[in-house]
Order: structure tokens, then sequence, then C-alpha cells
């Protein structure tokens, strides 16, 4: 219990994504920057037989706009995301929330593939790529797909992907006068989210408002976020709102509890809605 | 900044010198325990207690010891011969009731992490993979974490030594004259107070190796130690029964402590005893992990206060109570921080005329709990400081104005606490009035006043809060701290040699340690200064007991006003002697020679003189000394100090609470700091802003938790509020300089008047930005979730009493 080195297991670092993908399996696992199965597998809450470094992978670290997708490689650094130009001049917000993950050695390592595929309920990218209604394209021995992230997060540390599947990209739609923000409390101890709220107003699409770290996954709020018409009492009211979305689901630790972060989420759903409607065009 | 004296700018002393040790530590060339590497080496992993109280029923091994590449694997039995680790400071004048943890422990644990097996293994790797082959039959007990619970009836008991697991009661001051004063002051003020336990968190976690020779019967241990004299003491005299001279103890380069690593750990003797027992090399290096809840903690108060005083402000009494949390055994000088340190300074910086304090140390089912970084002053200042701010709120009175009321005036020094709670000591020397002025001018504390009165009516909340310390540094005169006064087991007096070679170079060895305060830099400054010579012709050499004077080691900021004296001290008696040689050399009187910037010469013939390179180099080939001279320039010199210094200051922070959320931003930061004479600025500097970051984050994000299981919660950096720089602002530093005349440098110690001054200047800020929903007090540490609940129930009971 005091030990912090992994299990004993095998390291692969295949030089292709065929070669990847064919190493797949029960017990085995994708590595990519590292920031949270290194860990995990040093406290020994991970120990997979065997571990398939992707940085031997060429072409998973592109960032390129496609018509009005913006395709993000899995293995693309956070601080990468946080000053792209691309990113930026696309969809701002996931460059602002990706600037906001733990610190700056864990930004130059930390890969958004591997954020998504942890499905960390703390982590700041599976909130917002919700709110944004993003595509998770991923790779198995049976081909290609892509899952709607609103479909990809299913619980605590879940997700749809399969034993045999790693993360290729992240599809994020360039949606043209959305106006979106993302507010989080973030943990002195950890750097992660004890609540992170994405909020997009705008666009010609519905209002969303997505809550993270307070449910185990990104928590979409449909009916709070129908509240806002864009004046602050609306705000006002679909903040309101979010703390019904949540019920009693919150989950607390030593540091905030269930009904601390119900509250947050209140205060950072109005703080990031009112953002977003002041930046829809 | 404010100096009393005048400073010759070309002097080394006061002289902004980046550290020599910065290159090695920035470019990761220096060793540390971690990097040695001896022939051979085998590597120890230690199997700790999963359970916070419960009795060992019996341990099998032979599952571990089967795995391929392990050596050995041994139980507390295996070191049966050993004694148990000793506690060299108890408290004093009365009944300590001592018990002490042991290589590993035998049959009983009584803290989660006591080591109870050890796996001797090819790599660190196996013998951890082999911890969990080993089976032991446990047999819990009941548990009880929380120190004022402990001592309650029915508590389950620790030890059969200490009846309601008091380690020790002890109470200093007029108990009578308090009680009266109290009763006779026009405001009275109570509150419970928790001084919550902290982790120290040196970046570099412990560790030992050890090498043994069986043809000499000799111990060469490794260990990340602040005294490593004292180690050599502690284990060849106390615990192994040897002669001293049977073991060498070297501290490597190490990797900050903050009090942590002064202490005599069961590891350190486990390592040495295994590598006699198995012939070979071994190491053992703690994961972070172990440091959490095998290393010590510190603070861990719960005190009940109360404070008097006239309607003007003036305090007429305190009087304090405090339960001292020490863990499931004692560590090496438990005792002695809740009591010595810390109770004797509860004057603060005031003239308090009344003043009571009781002390309960307490065994709990918890880690063992030391100094740590201030240790007891921290806490004391902690209670003064609440203290004032709660009288003037109570008073209704600016906390500026209490604070300046109730100084100890400058005219008033040397000043002896009332009710005799230093023991006979004084504080030295002391201007608490100019270094607040100066705080406050540097903060304007009256623009600040209108722009949190502007900030209220938005609903926004600014605070600012003072705190006024003093403290107590260069621990500590002999006579004062040994066995007829404070219970410290031996002496606290601090050597140095100094030795100048032929070639006009300087070497001193110090029995003081650095790990990271920069001895290396500062001692080479006083000597270049005092001597003449050239910073870099100064090497200064510690930590190994072979080649250094015994020495007491660093704690307590005292390498500046004892270590450092000791060699100004050799210094002087090494010019006086060059002096005596350079007289010969120069054919004149040796009263006539004057000795000034490295050169001796004749009063009045400036240009006829001798260099000390040159007076060294006829000292050292030694053909034509004056008659009866000894070759060489080389000088021992032992200083034991004749009280502490008292270094004093304002520290002023301020605040903005977030309304909605409770969270605290700190927005300016603002430190006015009197350490005496400066040797290095830069030192100081960095000093203080480590100190202020430590103190800032107790305050705010760190705390030790253990859930009534004893279990710690808090057992990773995950899980632990451990601050980062990007939590900070600038700190806004300055200095006044009132010189201390303890000893002849001026000096008096500034590693740990940040984290002393720090921690209650941020909750009286918090308090004062909340005050206006009537909040007078919350304890640490300020979470967003604890502010905001304080709120929440502040404005709840006020919907109420408008009801």
């Amino acid at each position: 219990m005091y030990t912090m080195r992994p299990s004993e297991f095998t390291y692969h670092r295949p030089g292709s994504l065929e070669e990847a993908v064919g190493l797949l399996g029960e017990e085995v696992r994708p590595l990519a920057g590292g920031h949270s199965l290194i860990p995990a597998m040093k406290l020994r809450l991970a120990m997979p037989q065997s571990l398939v470094d992707l940085s031997g992978v060429p072409g998973l670290d592109e960032i390129s706009v496609d018509g009005n997708t913006l395709r993000i490689g899995a293995m693309t650094a956070h601080a990468t995301v946080a000053s792209s130009g691309k990113v930026v001049g696309s969809v701002p917000v996931l460059a602002e929330a990706a600037a906001l993950i733990g610190d700056r050695q864990v930004r130059q390592r930390g890969t958004i593939g591997g954020s998504v595929a942890h499905a960390d309920p703390a982590a700041d990218y599976p909130t917002v790529l919700v709110a944004l209604d993003a595509t998770i394209a991923v790779i198995g021995r049976e081909g290609a797909r892509e899952i709607p992230a609103r479909e990809f997060f299913t619980g605590l540390f879940a997700t749809a992907l399969g034993p045999a599947e790693l993360v290729t990209a992240v599809h994020v739609p360039i949606r043209p006068g959305t106006g979106a923000a993302y507010e989080k409390h973030k943990s002195p101890r950890s750097g992660y989210a004890v609540v992170g709220v994405a909020a997009t107003y705008g666009g010609g699409a519905p209002a969303e408002l997505v809550v993270g770290g307070v449910t185990g996954m990104p928590l979409r709020a449909e009916a709070a976020a129908a509240k806002v018409t864009g004046d602050p009492d609306s705000i006002a009211a679909a903040a309101a709102a979010v703390a019904e979305a949540i019920g009693e689901a919150a989950i607390g630790d030593s540091y905030a509890s269930g009904e601390y972060r119900s509250h947050l989420a209140t205060v950072l759903a109005r703080r990031a809605m009112t953002r977003a409607v002041e930046r829809a065009g | 900044m404010a100096t009393t004296e005048a400073d010759t700018s070309t002097r080394a002393i006061g002289a902004a010198i980046k550290r020599v040790e910065d290159p090695r530590l920035i470019t990761g060339s220096a060793r540390y325990l971690a990097d040695l590497q001896l022939p051979g080496m085998a590597h120890v992993a230690i199997l700790r207690s999963p359970f916070a109280h419960a009795r060992i029923r019996s341990i099998s091994t032979e599952r571990a010891a089967a795995l391929p590449g392990v050596t050995a694997v041994f139980t507390g039995k295996d070191f049966e011969h050993l004694n148990p680790l000793p506690c060299a400071w108890q408290a004093g004048g009365v009944e300590n009731h001592v018990v002490t943890p042991r290589a590993l422990e035998i049959d009983r644990v009584t803290f989660t992490g006591a080591g109870v097996a050890a796996v001797v293994a090819d790599s660190a790797a196996i013998a951890e993979d082999a911890l969990e082959l080993i089976d032991v039959d446990w047999e819990p007990l009941d548990v009880i974490v929380d120190g004022e619970a402990a001592t309650a009836d029915g508590a389950p008991q620790i030890h059969e030594a200490a009846p309601g697991n008091v380690v020790m009661d002890w109470s200093i001051g007029d108990a009578e004259g308090t009680e009266q004063a109290l009763a006779e002051a026009d405001v009275v003020v109570r509150q419970r107070l928790v001084n919550q336990r902290l982790i120290p968190t040196a970046m570099e976690t412990r560790g030992a190796a050890a090498q043994y020779d069986p043809v000499t019967g000799s111990y060469t241990v490794w260990m990340t130690s602040q005294c490593p004299h004292v180690m050599r003491l502690l284990m060849t005299a106390f615990v192994f029964g040897i002669s001293e001279t049977k073991m060498r103890c070297i501290s490597p380069q190490v990797g900050g402590g903050f009090g942590s690593k002064i202490f005599l750990y069961p590891e350190y003797v486990l390592v040495a005893a295994i590598a006699e027992k198995t012939g070979m090399p071994v190491k053992w290096v703690e994961t972070r992990r172990e440091n959490y809840t095998a290393t010590t903690h510190g603070r861990d108060h719960i005190t009940y206060l109360e404070a008097g005083a006239t309607k003007d402000g003036t305090i007429t009494a305190l009087r304090v109570k405090t339960y001292a949390n020490l863990g499931g055994v004692l560590s090496t000088i438990a005792p002695g921080i809740p009591t010595t340190l810390y109770g004797r300074m509860l004057s603060g910086a005031y003239r308090i005329p009344n003043i009571h304090c009781q002390v309960l140390g307490v065994y709990t089912n918890t880690g063992m709990v030391d100094a740590y970084r201030g240790a007891g002053r921290p806490e004391a200042t902690y209670v003064v400081e609440r203290a004032v701010d709660l009288i003037a709120r109570e008073a209704g009175l600016d906390p500026v104005e209490v604070r300046r009321r109730n100084f100890i005036e400058p005219g008033a020094f040397p000043y002896a606490p009332a009710s005799n709670v230093l023991n006979g000591l004084e504080y030295d020397t002391g201007d608490y009035e100019r270094a607040l002025d100066r705080a406050l001018e540097i903060v304007d504390l009256e623009s600040l006043r209108r722009e949190q009165e502007q900030a209220r009516g938005q609903g926004r909340l600014i605070g600012v809060g003072l705190s006024s310390y003093v403290e107590m540094c260069g621990v500590a005169p002999s006579a004062w701290i040994g066995a007829a006064g404070e219970g410290w087991g031996a002496g606290l007096w601090e050597s140095a040699n100094v030795r100048v070679h032929l070639t006009g170079k300087v070497v001193v060895t110090t029995g003081s340690q650095s790990h990271g305060q920069g001895h290396e830099t500062t001692i080479a400054q006083i000597v270049a200064d005092e001597l003449g010579v050239p910073v870099e012709d100064v090497s200064v050499e510690h930590s190994d007991t072979q080649g250094t004077p015994f020495g007491y080691g660093t704690y307590g900021s005292r390498s500046a006003s004892v270590g450092a004296v000791a060699v100004h001290n050799s210094v002087e008696r090494i010019i006086a002697k060059a002096t005596r040689i350079a007289a010969h050399m120069l054919e004149a009187n040796p009263a006539d020679i004057v000795y000034e910037n490295g050169v001796a010469s004749v009063k009045g013939s400036p240009d006829k003189g001798k260099t000390i390179q040159e007076i060294a180099a006829a000292a050292a080939v030694a053909y034509d000394l004056p008659a009866g001279e000894e070759p060489f320039l080389d000088d021992t010199a032992y200083y034991d100090p004749p009280n502490c210094t008292f270094p004093f200051g304002t520290h002023i922070a301020v605040v903005e609470v977030d309304a909605h959320t409770g969270e605290v931003t700190l927005r300016r930061y603002v430190a006015v700091d009197d350490v005496g004479r400066v040797i290095n600025p830069l030192i100081v500097d960095g000093q203080i802003h480590g100190g202020i970051a430590q103190g800032v984050a107790q305050a705010l994000w760190e705390g030790a938790v253990y859930d009534e299981n004893g279990q710690l919660q808090s057992s990773s950096l995950l899980d632990y509020g451990f601050p980062k720089a990007e939590f900070f602002p600038a700190f806004e530093l300055d200095r006044t300089e009132t010189r201390t005349d303890v000893n002849p440098l001026g000096v008096k110690g500034a590693g740990e008047t940040g984290t002393i001054a720090s921690t209650p200047a941020i909750v009286n800020a918090v308090v004062d930005a909340l005050a206006p929903l009537g909040i007078t007090h919350i304890d640490m540490p300020l979470t967003p979730e604890t502010v905001w609940r304080a709120m929440k129930d502040a404005s709840a009971s006020r919907t109420a009493s408008q009801g």
C-alpha cells in the first residue's frame, strides 16, 4: 500500500496505427501522455499487463480545420491545443479549457485523446466536448468509427470505447455565431476541476449547460439550458435549474462535499452562460 | 530600507551574492541520498501497519523470503537487542510518559504506517513486491485520533505507561493573577482554535543507506538528516549501545527538511542494523506515501483561549489551554515543541501583564508530530494574533490601534514577558511599532479601508489582516534549555573550525548542516568580510561527522545566530594569531599592528603590510615564527549563546472572498521583517518568501486529515493542499534592521519568520472580509467550502435573529 512502483507489465511502442491496434486487447492499455495512467499504475489502481505507447505512431498529433469541423489528433498535448491558432480561431472555448488543465508540466505531456479515453469525472475536456457536441474518432480491429461525445462518456471512468479500440481524434463542429465559455473551480490540490461548467449560446443551436466534476460524468442540463433567452434573469433561472438537474446525484470528497459541488455548479453555470451570451454573435 | 547602522557597500556581509550552492542544484548535478550507489548494494522496503491501533499476533515471512531476488526478511524480533529510540527533549519540570518507536515494532502498532517488517532485495521493486507476500495476523484495537477527545473518560487507551493518553501536563505562568485579571476585565474574548495538523512535504523524501565493516565493527550511515552529529550520538549511545567512534554519519545533499529531518527515525536505525546483519551495503528511499504517513507531521493543537482587556484595548490577561496531539509514539523532540517553543512565546509582541498556559501532550493513533518550520512559535503567534483581533472586534477598536497600545516599547528592552513565561530569558532588542508603521505605509491601509467600504457596497468582500509577531531564534543557551530548565537532553551550542591553508585559501567546517539555507554562501561571506579574502577563496564543509567538529545541526533558525557566531569567533582568533605573526614579519610590536581588509600593517604605515595570504604562507611553512607560536592558522570555536534572539515584524495580507463560492483570493501580501543584521539579503528574502508560502498554505489549503479509523485521508499530493507558486501574488517585502546585542554579528535569524507571521495574517484578513456577516472566527484551512458554510450559517443566524 506504500509502494509507488507499478506492477510488472510489458511495454510496446508500435510504429503504426495498424500495429498499435493489433496489440490491443483485454488487460492492455494504450499509453498517451501518461499523466493519469502512470500515476494510477504507480498506486496500483491500474495494473495492465501491457502498455501500447502511442508516441511512435505518426500523424496522431495533428490539428486541422476541415470545412465546419475542427479535428484534433488524439496525441495533441493540452498546451498545443491551448495555443493553437486553428483552435483559437475556430473553437476558442476549447483552447480556454485546455489552458486551465492541471499545471504547466501536465499540459505539456497530457493529451486530448488520453483525457477523453480516461474519462476522469473531474477532467475538463469531457465537459466541454459534450457541450460542443463533438465526436470522438476511434479505431479498433473491426475498423474505425465515430462516437458522439454525448454517447461516449458513460459513467465514472467509463466510456463507449471497446477494449480493443483507441481514440484517434476529436472532431469538433465549428458553429459561427456561437458564444461559448468554460468556468472551472480548480482544486488547489490536484489541479482537476472540482466543478467545471461549459456553456454555449446562439449559433443556431439550442443553448447548452454541461456540468463536470459533480455527478461522475458530464451532466447535460438540457431543461436548465432551455430557459436561457439571453437576459440575466433567464440565466439566473437556468443556473438555479442546474441544481435540480443534479438532484441528489452529487458526489463529494474530502475537499468538497456533494452539497457544495452542487452549489458551485449553479454559480459557475451562471458565470459561464453570462459569458457565453456576451460572446454570441 | 531602514537600517540602524550605516553599511559599507563593499563588504561581503550584506551583499546580495548568488548562492554558490545553486549551480549544482539547478543543473541536477547535486547528489542526494537516492543517487547514492554502493558496490553490491541491496535495497530495503518496509512493511507498514495498515491499522492505526493493533496487536501483532504473528508475522509469517516465508513466502516473501522465497521470492527470487530477495536476500532476507526481518521483523521486529530480529532487532530486539536494540533499544527503542530516545526522546531527547521532554517537557521541562513535569513527568513525561514516554513511549518511543523501535526499528521495527514487535507486538503492537499505534499508528497507520508504523514499520513491522523489512525486506532486503536486489532491487527496490522486488523488495516492495515481496512486502505483499508477508502475512501478518493482526488484532485491530479501538482507535482514537482527536487530541482533545483522547483525554476524555472512556477513550481508547493507547499506552499503559500513559494513563488518559497524556504524555505530559505542563503549566506555566500565573494562574491566580490571570484568573483575577480576566474576572476584572472590561472585555473578555473566548475562542476555541484548531491549529490543524500539517505534513512538511520536503521536496526530497527521507532515506538512509548503510555499510558495515565487520573487521573494524564500524558503520557508515548516509541519511537525510539536518543534524548528522546528533544522529550518530543518538544511534550509538542510546540505540545500539556501541562506541560513538564506531559510526560515521553523512548527510548528502538534503532537499529540504523544515524540521522533519531533525529527528532520529526508526528507518535510519533499521538500515544500519540490516547492513550489519546482512553484511551488505543497503539503501532505503522513502516513497511519498511513506513520507506522508511515517515522517513526522507538525502543529495539531486544539486550543481554548481567553483574553481580557480594558475598554481602550489594553490587554490585561491571556489564558490558554492547549491539547497538543503528539501521535501514536513520541518523535525525538516532540514534547519540547508545544511547551518551551510554544507556551513560552505567548506574550507575543505585547506587554501582557498576566499569562497562564496549560499544555496537555496527548497520544493518539496518528502519525508522530514534532517540529515543523516555526515549531511552536507559529502556534503561539496564531493564538496571540487571533486574540488581539478578537479583542479589537469585541471592543469596537481598530486592530492596528490595539497592537500599538500593547506593543512592548523600544525603550523596554531587554524585556522579560510577565508571569515569567519565558523562564528567565528576555526579548533582546526590538522596535515593533517601526515595522508596523512601515508595513502600513507600504500597504496604504487608509486607501484599502476606503476600497473595502466601497466594495462592501457592491457586495464584494475585501479583507485586511495584520500579524505583528515576535519569535525566538538561535536555540539556545545550553544552561537554560538543558536538563535543569527546559528538559532538553544535551547542549545547544555550535561549533566551527576555520583553517587558512598555505595558499591563503580558507576551509571552514561547521557542525551545522545546510539543507537549503545557503550556509556555503553565507558563512563564506562572513569569513571573507572579516578575514578580508575573496568570497570564492572560502570553502564551507559540513554534514559529515568525519571531518567536522561536533555540532547540534540546523533547526530553529540557529545557523546564523549560533553556528555563524562560532565561525566569527574562530576568525577573530585567527586574526589575532595572524597579527602576532605579521608583527614578527614586520619586526614590529604586535600592539602596533592593525588588521584591516586582509592586510596586517603597522599603525600609521598602511602601505607597509603583510597580506593574510603572506601571513598564512609564513604560518604554514613555519620557517620563521615568533618564539612559542604554533604553525598554521587554524582555530576551532564552540559558541554557546547567552540568550536566544527575537526577530519580529508585521505582515499584512489583503484578501478578497468570493461572496458566492467562499473562495479566498490573496491579492497582496506585505511583509516587513526585522531579522537583525542581514548577511545576504537574497537568501533572507528567499527564506521569507518560502516561509510565507508555507504559512499561507496552512491558512488556506493544507491539512492532514485522519478518518475515525486512523487512516490518513490526505495521503498523497493529489489529496493534500500543497501550495504551488501560481497561487501567490508577488510578495512585497521590506525590512527594518534592529541588531541583537546577544551575539557579536548582530544577527537574529530568518528561517522561520515567514511561516510564523503569515498564517494569522491570512485568517485575520478573511475574518475581516467577513466581518459584516458577524463572523468572528473560522478554523483553518479556509477552503472555499469552509468559508461558504461559515457565510451560509452566519446569514441563517442573522435571518433567524432578525425574524
